[in-house]
């Protein structure tokens, strides 16, 4: 009879709903972590892992080798590499696929390469629409490298001392 | 425990070990692995690169486990400290020099050196002064060198003195300086040159067609075995994805050891080649249309059928290659026999079956090929093991170096990497004469003929070396005379064999031979003969060989993975009555010019890598394999294409499955079959030569010998391909009024040819030889017989 009363009492007074307010009061005139994406984005990291990209050397020349240690190590199995002699008796891709829908962004890739070629960017701002968009190919690859060098060449140079 | 049998301590285990044994031995037979760079089981020990050093008991120093001899209560430490600061120093200076180009060395993943480097290097070198460079040379076509990665163990070094039998490679300098070379730069012609890459510790003698296209890691290993020379070499496939990427050998003592001849190493280029087939393709009012199978076997049907139902089954011929396998050889004549013909043949280059009724069951070595080694001597007729079978020429090297008197009747004094004892070197015609003066030397030392014989040696004149030849064949215990691929060319093959059959049982040798083609004697047992079955089997009335098939052109052909024109006895026959015929089907693997010109159905064929199946080799021992890779576009096994063939035309018992059925139906007689060589028919007489300015001498290039190798790019670079020049002693050359870089005319009644001449004073004089294949030279018809030559 009594826990009747109690029950009815509670839920009149709308005690429940107060106790609710109450968080949400707390955090209305708490300090804001949301981020406003587009227009803010979150500071990161030299080591982020975003989008892949194939470097050059300061002369145009491209870093890859083919030793093909990131398509052993890619625990994901979406790198795909096919080599060849090139005419001046150097060893070169002839292809280098990145398949990103395959990709964990584990970074196994950039930390195996011998000569800081394939690379991940702090680019993350991408996407597909149709099948094949996210199979990223040598030359894109390259393309991406070439844009983003600077920001490229900053961050290794900000991580040296702990690589 | 025997008298030569000492016991040793081996990390505290007592072992048993030969007396004289080298440690290194006793350890590897024990399973205790000891790092090594030159120690290599079928080399000399060189004791050079120190990195075998381990802990023996009350020697003051570590010492060289493979330069050490076992003695008898030895206590040996192969982990403890002293060893493994020994060892672990050694590679820190083996390092030292060694670049750090790992990514992107052919090696890498399979190399000596990054294993023994991750087992006993340091994490970092503190070696920070400059390193060496070494220029790299260029030693030819095959083998790609690298040379600041060289440690200087000298494996290659040594297998050049010791295997190869060619001091190609040496080392020049001392200390830093040292390098490996050929001191002057030029391209290694060994046979076996391709060895060097397996032995290498590092990457500094790597595989230069395959340089660069795959890394170790990525390729599945698959097991196969040689499809070139007739001493079925096992060896194993790299297949990345669908192709093949390489060759590299597997071990069996009892057959290649742990080598591989450099024809079978680099062949598998050729599976790639452009001109492959890639769907059937039928000739319609002389167009070529590409069509699917359903309409090719039916047209083959059709347009066979048409000429048996018009001229009967008897105007039908096939003639297969010795490098096909035995299952597809076993179904071709199976299918042949089945239409009604018997005018199958696989003896392309043959050119004298009188003997075919009494030959034996199928031509072999007549003995093991480990017993090679353990000969006293042995007579070649007509063969050049080195450049045909380089690894049964191996075993003889072994058999020489030891004291065997090697020797030899052949028309010229082939280039070989050890010394012969004798070398008769005499026109083709005068073979026979020679044989038979050999035989008359016999006779003269006391050995009885038969009156067959004696009637046909009695007015042979022998001279001294006849009269050598005869002596060190008698006297040695364990003798053997082999028939090389020219001798079985020869126009008179029956009287060599004869001849040859009647010396070894004068001398108390076994007969042997010497094939030419991986399946050179399981095509036998398939039973590919005009005159017997399969497994000896009697068939209704002898066929047409390989020579009459093409005299008495037939109506129809069949010709099974050969490019008739090149790969027969007399290509300018065989375009001949290739041409006149109503229908011929090729199962090809390759395309060609002359192939559309002649043939009328092409059906696409799978080569070795490619398709099931198996080789009997020159000793009989039957090897089977599995493909590994997919064949082209729509080209298929040829048991396959064979099977469908036989239900087409409502055969008997083709109801195949798989090639091992095939295979069933002989592979148990062809373990258990080793007959003996001594068939023969001696001649009423012997052989007269025919007047004539010039006798023509045809050999086989090694890199020539079948379409694959011909289409392998990186060994049609070597010195071994068919060259086209006329080749002649510089007397003869001079006698005909001829200098060094003429263009030679050459003819005979059926054709005439211009060659440039090339001066060779190993040739016995009176001879011109050309090589076989070689598409210029087809104008001349045969292998063997005279010419008449003209300067221009």
């Amino acid at each position: 009879m009594f826990a009747n009363v109690h029950r009815i009492g509670k839920s009149l007074l709308l005690l429940e709903l107060l106790k609710g307010l109450r968080l949400t009061g707390r955090n209305l005139f708490k300090r804001k972590v949301t981020v406003q994406y587009p227009e803010e984005k979150t500071p990161q990291s030299p080591r982020f892992r975003g989008l892949h990209a194939l470097r050059r050397y300061p002369n145009g020349e491209e870093r890859c080798i083919a030793c093909k240690l990131c398509e052993a190590v890619c625990p994901a199995v979406a790198i795909t590499i096919e080599s060849e002699q090139r005419d001046d008796g150097t060893r070169r891709t002839t292809q280098y696929d990145i398949d990103l829908t395959k990709c964990i962004f584990c970074g196994f890739c950039e930390e195996s390469c011998p000569v800081d070629s394939i690379v991940e960017t702090r680019i993350y701002e991408y996407h597909g629409e149709e099948r094949g968009d996210l199979l990223m190919t040598k030359e894109r690859l390259l393309k991406i490298g070439d844009l983003a060098e600077p920001q490229i060449a900053a961050d290794r140079a900000a991580d040296a001392a702990y690589r | 425990m025997s008298e030569d049998s000492v016991t040793i301590e081996v990390n505290g285990t007592p072992m048993q070990a030969r007396k004289g044994q080298m440690l290194i031995e006793v350890t590897d037979a024990n399973d205790i692995y000891v790092p090594r760079f030159c120690y290599h089981k079928k080399l000399t020990v060189a004791a050079n690169c120190r990195m075998c050093l381990v802990e023996v008991e009350k020697a003051p120093k570590p010492l060289p486990a493979c330069a050490t001899p076992v003695a008898d209560g030895m206590k040996v430490f192969t982990r403890s400290q002293l060893a493994l600061d020994a060892q672990k120093s050694v590679m820190e200076f083996l390092l030292i020099n060694h670049p750090l180009d790992c990514p992107i060395c052919d090696q890498g993943g399979e190399c000596e050196l990054q294993d023994l480097a991750m087992g006993y290097g340091r994490d970092v070198s503190r070696y920070s002064e400059g390193k060496r460079v070494v220029k790299d040379k260029n030693i030819g076509p095959l083998v790609q060198t690298e040379m600041t990665r060289c440690i200087h163990c000298t494996r290659c070094v040594r297998f050049g003195d010791e295997i190869a039998g060619l001091r190609e490679l040496g080392a020049t300098g001392r200390g830093e300086h040292m390098e490996i070379g050929t001191y002057v730069e030029k391209t290694m012609t060994s046979e076996l040159s391709g060895n060097v890459i397996d032995i290498c510790p590092v990457g500094a003698l790597t595989n230069k067609p395959f340089r660069y296209s795959a890394r170790t890691w990525e390729m599945v290993q698959r097991p196969t075995i040689a499809p070139h020379d007739s001493v079925g070499s096992n060896m194993d496939l790299h297949v990345k994805g669908h192709t093949v990427k390489r060759v590299v050998p597997a071990e069996n003592e009892a057959v290649n050891e742990v080598w591989l001849a450099d024809r079978d190493r680099y062949s598998c280029e050729g599976l790639q080649s452009p001109d492959r087939l890639q769907a059937p393709m039928i000739k319609q009012h002389g167009e070529w249309h590409e069509v699917d199978w359903e309409v090719a076997l039916e047209q083959v049907h059709d347009r066979l059928q048409a000429v048996i139902d018009r001229d009967g089954a008897d105007e039908l011929a096939g003639l297969a290659a010795p490098w096909a396998t035995l299952e597809e050889l076993y179904l071709f004549q199976k299918w042949l026999r089945g239409l009604g013909s018997a005018n199958i043949d696989h003896r392309l280059r043959q050119h004298d079956f009188r003997d075919d009724d009494v030959a034996p069951a199928f031509p072999w070595l007549g003995e093991s090929l480990v017993d090679l080694e353990h000969v006293d001597a042995a007579l070649l007729v007509g063969a050049y093991p080195r450049k045909e079978q380089p690894l049964i020429n191996h075993r003889l090297r072994k058999a020489a170096l030891g004291g065997a008197a090697i020797m030899a009747v052949n028309p010229a004094a082939y280039a070989q990497n050890f010394e012969f004892a004798e070398t008769c070197v005499v026109a083709p015609s005068q073979m026979a004469q020679t044989l038979a003066a050999v035989a008359a030397a016999l006779v003269e030392q006391g050995a009885v003929a038969g009156d067959a014989l004696r009637g046909l040696i009695n007015n042979v004149s022998v001279d001294d070396q006849h009269r050598r030849l005869a002596e060190a064949l008698r006297r040695a215990d364990n003798a053997t005379v082999l028939l090389g691929v020219q001798a079985q060319a020869h126009p008179e093959f029956a009287t060599l064999r004869a001849l040859a059959g009647e010396i070894a049982t004068l001398t108390g040798a076994r007969l042997g031979y010497l094939g030419e083609s991986a399946n050179s004697s399981g095509a036998w047992l398939a039973g590919v003969l005009p005159q017997r079955g399969p497994l000896m089997g009697t068939t209704p009335g002898p066929g047409l060989d390989a020579r009459a098939m093409f005299e008495q052109p037939r109506r129809a052909y069949c010709l099974f993975n050969l490019e008739p024109e090149r790969d027969c006895w007399n290509g300018r026959e065989v375009i001949r009555a290739l041409t006149q015929a109503d229908c011929v089907v090729a199962f090809s693997a390759y395309d060609s010019a002359s192939l559309r010109e002649y043939a009328d159905v092409i059906l696409p064929l799978a080569l070795y890598a490619e398709t099931a199946g198996s080789y009997v080799n020159v000793e009989g021992r039957l090897q089977s394999f599995n493909g590994a890779v997919a064949p082209p576009g729509q080209a298929r096994p040829g048991w396959k294409i064979l099977r469908v063939l036989g239900n087409r035309f409502d055969l008997a018992d083709f109801d195949y499955d798989s090639a091992e059925q095939v295979r069933a139906e002989l592979a148990d007689a062809i373990t258990s079959l080793r007959p003996g060589n001594h068939h023969w028919q001696l001649p009423g007489s012997l052989p007269q030569a025919a007047a004539g300015s010039l006798e023509r001498v045809t050999r086989m290039p090694t890199n020539s010998l079948d379409p694959l190798v011909r289409h392998a790019p990186a060994l049609q670079q070597t010195v071994d391909v068919a060259d086209g020049h006329a080749h002649m002693h510089p007397d003869t050359a001079a006698r005909l009024g001829l200098a060094a870089g003429a263009h030679v005319r050459l003819q005979n009644d059926g054709g005439s040819v211009e060659l440039p001449l090339a001066l060779d004073d190993s040739l016995a004089p009176g001879c011109v030889l050309i090589h076989a294949t070689h598409p210029d030279a087809i104008e001349l018809g045969g292998w063997f017989g005279n010419l008449e030559a003209g300067g221009r």
